[in-house]
Parts: structure tokens; sequence; C-alpha cells
């Protein structure tokens, strides 16, 4: 079966020009879309929704530029394409020392009354880690996507441990800045169904 | 191809429309007195079942036989409802999967009163273009999740209707506002009706109207908002005329007539005070009548909480589609709840701008199923509709936790796959659970079925692979297939809904829906006209029993002829006689209704402002 760059004639890269994706999207909706094929036979009318169920997925996993780097791990690791169950990779051993503070705090929080002064120093934390969290994910889509697409063959494991790396990073990050944000009674980050503005 | 209505299967009202070929615009299908809503009301008489707005009128006169808001019971459960049941004046009990009503006494479910008001509507259709009709495009709320659409689709095909496309509500308006050529770019569609609210965030461009992100409260609308000025409206009489109350032993909140009374002028309260800034309710009960002025603030206090609660939602469908109130290029209202002018405000605060609804709210969600049914019809090649799941599809793994296989806000058709296998050797049944919700146990999640392979080979734990894929089509209707993948065979598959009806359930309703015909016209008739002989015969025995004291011993004995004479009129099947005797037994009160109404006034006056008194004396001319 042909993999979701495929579905939209490009090449495996992860520089996509978004308005044009979006346009042969809208193209091969409107070919699929089982809208169209109401009076077709059935063996036709399967088709179609089989073919648009897939335009769907593609354009899901690639319109967003993290989710198009997940998406490129999963093909590479051979992993069945769907939503959700993503086997959360492993934080760097560095990052789970850094953070071991912060879980103590977080523990202490969970199981007592916070006081002012914690708080106030949990809420620090929280906003250092969202500014962490988005310099990962610019990380990763910006000069981590230009060297995979830039990476020779043979180089190319090399660009996406690298790449999986930062995102295991920023997994672990946002579980943080979200048990903060519980603790704290303050809104988490959106934790799927998102997408960007493009 | 043959003709494909669009219809508004709605709590309050619902309404069929259709696409004109010669100008390409969609139009609402009136009846033949020329009215576009048809109550989404169903009686049920000894003498057959009334429909839409006779119905409506004999609400409060049979109130254990009239069933309304019914879709709010649509593929739910005994425990999903059982809170608000002591609210409904008829009767509704627990069955396998769904409840039942005890209405005229028999049992329906609620696909089958839906599928009364969905027939009622098909033929209003084919008196309309002489010929049968026998496909629609059906709109259900954004956030009904499976089991809601499972329970619409049954309706229609109780009703013999082939539902070729089950729309978003919210989804549908913009269509129709895109055909209008009035909703370009980000639209937030924001629709509060009868029961349920949605709001959806859509990108509307070159024709494809790709929603973004929905979501929504499949249990709250205009009804929640009547039920809390009702429950205020009831508290205040039993304060004021507590008195009288206990003299007369009487319980209103056990009284389903008092009751449906009051909910009926909360409702007409309501409607008024969006746009009149206060109005006067005069209610006449057993022994007192009710009367006193009330004030838009003290309803915008009472709701405020609920209207509150539409704006979480919104929050989230925003934060979903990855945008801020300031990437939103126009906010649109659908639904009649959107009239309440504190609706507005919240919207407009929300969104930081001034939200529109050239197209009226009642009607334009019917008119956009009558653009998606054109567009299936292959009259409209231009537009295209791209929906989305509203809730996540998860299956229950080990421990009852969720693992999910399709994320909310995915855009539909779509598909998931996923391998099971066994964990004990030589098993041959794998079951799966399939949930729907955002919660991350599958208990606080909605069940949706249960799945049961079958006919795997025995073998060791862990040899066969069952790759199962689960499929929303453009419906939001899962559909499931298995296939063991070593012999390529499809595995044999047994659903267990947890919540609809058994297809053996669909076939014997629609069996059964021929028995349960419309009243035809002459029936109707004699049905309305006994309804109004009741109804004036409460009054006037209300009449007589506070104001006989007002008219002489003469008069009270042309009053007690004529009501006997109406009463017998009443247990005959002759309708003008009915009607002549309603008359004369009118005639015969007129002097004591205008004695009681300036009693009334006389006794108002004393504490009341000129200004108010005025409202007494409009409101007494609207009524009459």
């Amino acid at each position: 079966m042909s993999d979701f760059f495929q579905v939209f004639g490009l090449e495996r890269r992860l520089a996509i020009d978004g308005a044009a994706l979006q346009r042969r999207f809208y193209e091969l909706s409107r070919q699929w879309h089982p809208d169209f094929h109401q009076a077709a036979p059935p063996a036709e009318q399967a088709r179609a929704l089989e073919e648009s169920a897939r335009v769907n997925a593609a354009y899901r996993a690639l319109r967003d530029p993290l989710t198009r780097v997940e998406y490129l791990i999963r093909l590479d690791e051979g992993r069945e394409t769907k939503e959700g169950a993503a086997v959360k990779p492993k934080a760097p051993p560095a990052l789970l020392a850094e953070m071991f503070e912060i879980q103590e705090a977080l523990e202490e929080a969970r199981t007592g009354v916070l006081d002012d002064g914690t708080r106030a120093t949990l809420g620090a934390q929280r906003q250092a880690l969202r500014a962490r969290m988005a310099e990962a994910e610019a990380q990763i889509t910006g000069p981590l996507s230009r060297a995979w697409d830039a990476a020779a063959p043979a180089d190319r494991p090399g660009a996406l441990a690298a790449l999986n790396e930062a995102l295991a990073t920023r997994a672990y990050v946002r579980t943080v800045v979200d048990d903060l944000g519980l603790a704290l009674g303050e809104e988490t980050e959106e934790t799927h169904g998102a997408h960007r503005r493009d | 191809m043959a003709r494909i209505v669009g219809i508004d299967l709605g709590t309050t009202n619902s309404l069929v429309a259709y696409v004109d070929d010669r100008t390409g615009l969609p139009v609402v299908i009136p009846d033949r007195e020329g009215r576009r809503l048809l109550p989404s009301v169903v009686g049920f008489t000894p003498d057959g079942i009334l429909v839409g707005e006779a119905a409506r009128r004999q609400l409060a006169r049979r109130p254990t036989d009239t069933v309304y808001s019914v879709k709010r019971l649509m593929g739910r459960g005994w425990e999903d409802v059982k809170e608000e049941l002591p609210y409904f004046p008829f009767r509704v009990l627990p069955a396998e999967g769904t409840v039942k009503l005890t209405v005229g006494g028999r049992e329906v479910t609620p696909p089958e009163v839906s599928a009364i008001i969905l027939r009622a509507l098909k033929e209003r259709a084919e008196t309309h273009f002489g010929e049968p009709i026998e496909r629609a495009v059906v709109t259900v709320p954004a956030y009904f999740n499976d089991s809601q659409r499972q329970a619409t689709k049954d309706a229609g095909r109780i009703a013999g209707l082939d539902v070729v496309r089950i729309v978003n509500e919210p989804t549908a308006a913009s269509l129709a506002y895109g055909l209008h050529r009035l909703g370009q770019g980000v639209i937030a569609v924001y629709d509060l009706g009868g029961g349920t609210f949605d709001i959806s965030i859509l990108r509307v461009k070159d024709g494809i109207f790709e929603v973004l992100a929905t979501n929504g409260d499949t249990h709250l609308g205009g009804d929640d908002l009547d039920r809390a000025l009702m429950l205020w409206l009831l508290q205040d009489v039993q304060t004021r005329h507590q008195a009288e109350l206990a003299r007369d032993g009487v319980d209103l909140a056990r009284d389903n007539e008092a009751m449906q009374e009051l909910r009926l002028a909360a409702e007409a309260a309501k409607i008024r005070l969006s746009s009149e800034e206060r109005t006067t309710l005069t209610l006449p009960f057993a022994g007192f009548t009710y009367h006193r002025v009330i004030t838009r603030a003290e309803v915008e206090a009472l709701i405020e909480p609920l209207v509150g609660r539409t704006l979480g939602p919104c929050r989230q469908a925003l934060a979903d589609a990855g945008l801020g109130p300031a990437d939103i290029d126009q906010v649109v209202l659908v639904g009649g709840s959107t009239r309440v002018p504190l609706v507005k405000r919240r919207v407009q605060e929300l969104f930081g701008q001034t939200p529109h609804s050239q197209l009226n709210p009642d009607e334009v969600v019917a008119l956009g199923a009558a653009v998606q049914a054109q567009i299936l019809a292959g009259g409209i090649t231009d537009m295209l509709l791209l929906d989305v799941t509203p809730l996540s599809l998860g299956i229950e793994t080990l421990g009852g936790i969720v693992s999910i296989l399709i994320a909310r806000n995915t855009t539909i058709p779509t598909s998931a796959r996923e391998m099971f296998t066994t964990s004990v050797d030589g098993q041959t049944v794998v079951d799966l659970h399939v949930v729907q919700g955002e919660r991350e146990l599958a208990k606080d999640c909605r069940s949706l079925a249960r799945f049961e392979l079958r006919g795997i080979d025995p073998m060791p734990a862990g040899m066969p692979k069952i790759e199962v894929t689960f499929l929303i089509d453009a419906n939001g209707i899962l559909q499931v297939q298995a296939q063991e993948q070593r012999t390529g065979k499809a595995a044999s598959i047994e659903v267990k809904p947890t919540y609809g009806l058994g297809e053996a359930d669909v076939e014997r309703m629609i069996e059964d829906s021929f028995t349960y015909a419309e009243a035809d016209v002459e029936t109707r008739m004699l049905i309305e006209a006994r309804n109004e002989a009741d109804t004036v015969l409460t009054h006037v025995g209300r009449a007589l029993r506070q104001g006989a004291n007002l008219v002489g011993d003469t008069e009270r004995g042309a009053i007690e002829a004529a009501v006997a004479a109406l009463r017998q009129a009443r247990e005959g099947h002759d309708r003008d006689a009915i009607r002549e005797r309603t008359t004369d037994l009118n005639h015969a009160t007129e002097r004591l209704a205008e004695a009681m109404m300036d009693a009334a006034l006389k006794g108002a006056l004393g504490t009341r402002r000129a200004d108010e008194v005025m409202d007494l004396g409009a409101s007494r001319a609207g009524e009459s």
C-alpha cells in the first residue's frame, strides 16, 4: 500500500508546502468523497469510502509539521499507521534527573495543600517548561527536519534518531507541564485532536 | 435520480425542505395551512395519533399521553435520562438498551415516536410533490454519539424513509449560509436548539466546507432554560399562594396538568422576554389566579449558569482547531434559543464580534439538509462537506483503560486498523469492548458495543492474528470488519450494541408502524373538538368555583345547563355538535369572565403601577 506521502504524490520529505497540500487534499476529497459516488455500484462505493478514509488519514498525519515527523518515524519503524497508539519513547536520562526535583514537589502538591510559595515556584517552573517545550518543537520542525531532508541515505538513521530523541524530550516535558497544570488547577495542554493553523 | 428531501428533526420543531430545481435554492415545504414548522409533539389518543400543532395544543390537556422533546431520549438508556424524567409528564420505563414510553395504553420507543414525526414530514413532502418520497437527509446535533445517530436512522426506517445521510446540524447550517455566499473564511457556528448545544468551527474555501473541530452538549437547550424558569415559577406560586394550596390540599409539583401549564407559561414568557424587558404572567389555577410581572433581568439571573455552560465547549473547539477567538472571521447563530439576548451577549463577548443570523435560525438547518440532499442527488457538484467525528473512539484494554483508535475531530470517513490475538491456548473467541468519549477509563466513556470475534481456529495463545478495521462512515456511524490474517478469511463478528434497538426490533416496529397510523382528518378534527371542549370545561369549572358569587343565580343556572349540554355532546361523535355546544358555553360565561377579570384588575391595581396594568391588558388581548 502507498504511504501517506505518496497519497499526495509527494516525495518522502518533511518540508511540505502547507497551502499546496491543502489544495491537493481538497482535490482528492472531491475525487473520492462518498457524497459524489452515491449512484455508483456497491463495489465502487466501497472503494470510494476506503480511498476517502485514506486521504483523510494522510492529510491528518501530514498537515502538521510535528505529526508529520511522528508519522515519518512510524513509517521507518514499519509500525501500524494509526492514531493514538504510539509507544511512548523514553525520555533522555539527563532530562529525567533534571526533572527529579519538580516531580518531588509535584508529589507533595498532590498529597497536601499548596502554599502560596510552592504554588508560585511550580507556576514559574511550568512557564519555563512550556518555553522549553516550544523550543523542542521549533527544533523538531526546524533544523532537525531540515537535517533529515538534507541527509544522504546513509546519514538518515542518525537524523531520524535525533528527531526521535527530540520528540521524546518534548513528550516528557509536556507530561510534566500537564501534571503541573493539574496540580495548579490550570488548563492542560491539548493531548490529542488538535491541529495547528495552516 | 429520485428526489431526496432534507429534514431537520428537532427537539421542539421539525421541518422538511428541498432545493428548487429552477432557482437552485433550498425552500421549506409548508403544510396545507401554510405552517412551516411542525411542532415535534405526538399525542396518543384512543381515537388515533395526533402530530404537530394539534398534539401541541393538547399538551396541557392530556399531559400523560402527549410526548414532546423525545429527541432527548433518542439512543439513550435509563441511566442517562432518569434524572430528568421527573420533569416529563408521560411515563418512561427502563428497557434493554433503551427506554420505553407508556402512552395512550401502549408502549413505544423513542425512535418510534420520532418516526411518527418523520412520517408526517414525509407526507407533507409527498402532498407537495404529488409523488412518493422515500429518501431523506436527516440532521442530528454534531455532538450526537453513535447510538443517538443510529437511533435516528432507525426512526427513518420505521417511517419508511431511507436515511441516505445523517448530517450534523451546525454543518448543515453552514451549507445554507455557504450557498448564499454569506459564510466564507473561518466560521464558528453556535447552535443552541431546544434540547442540544453544538459549536462547530469550519473553514469554508473554494466550495469545500471543512470542519476543523466540533464540541457540544447533547443535554442543553431551550428546554433547560424553560425548566429553570418553570421551577422558579413553581416556587413563587407555592410561596405566594401557600394558603390556598394548603386549604385545597393541592401539591402542584405532583399535578401533571398544572406543571405542564407552568412549563408552557415559562416558555411563552421566555420568548416574550427576548423582545421585551418585562412581561406579565396570569395563570389561572383551581382555587386562585397567579399573577405577577417578571423582568428580563430576573430570568437572565436564572439562566446565566446554563448559558455559561456553552462557553467551555466553545473554548475547547477553538483549542482543538488550533485557533483563537480572533482567528474567527464570522460567528453564525443557529437554533431558536439563540434569540435569547443573554446568549447573544455571551457569544459576542467570547468571540469579540457581533454574531449574525441573516438566515432564520429556526429554518437554516433544514435548508442546509436540503442542500446536502441535493449534493447526494448529484444536483450540486461544486460544494463538499468534510465533517468530523465529535468523540474519540477507543477500545477497552487491560485494567479498563481506553486505547484510542480514532481521535475526536478526525475528518470522516476514517478508519483505524488494529491487531488482536488470543491470550489463552485454544481460545476461539475474542471479545472487544468499543467505547466513545474522552475519558481515560472505559467505565467513564460511552459504551458503544461489544464485539465477539468468533470461529478462530484453536491455536497456542498469541498465535492467531485478527485484523479488525474500525470505520466511521460519512454519517459518523461505526462499522467494524475483522479478518484472520493467516487464512485471510473474514472472521465472524457478533455485535451487541449497548444502546439501541436490535435488527429484529426495528423490523417489528416497521410492521407495527402501520397500526400506529395518524388519525385521519375527520378523526383528528373530532379529537381536537373534544380537546377544545375539555379545555373550556376545565376553565369554566375553575371559574365557577372561584367566582360564583360574581354572577346571579339565573346566570349560574344558564352556565350549568351549557356545561351539561357540552358534556353530553362531547361523549358523542358529532364534531359540529361539540363545536356548537363549546361556543354556547363560551357565550354563557362571557359575563362571568369579564367580572373575574375586573376583580383581578382591581386587586392588582392596589399594589401595581399603571404601566404594569397596561401590560396585563395587553397580555389579555393576546390570549383571547
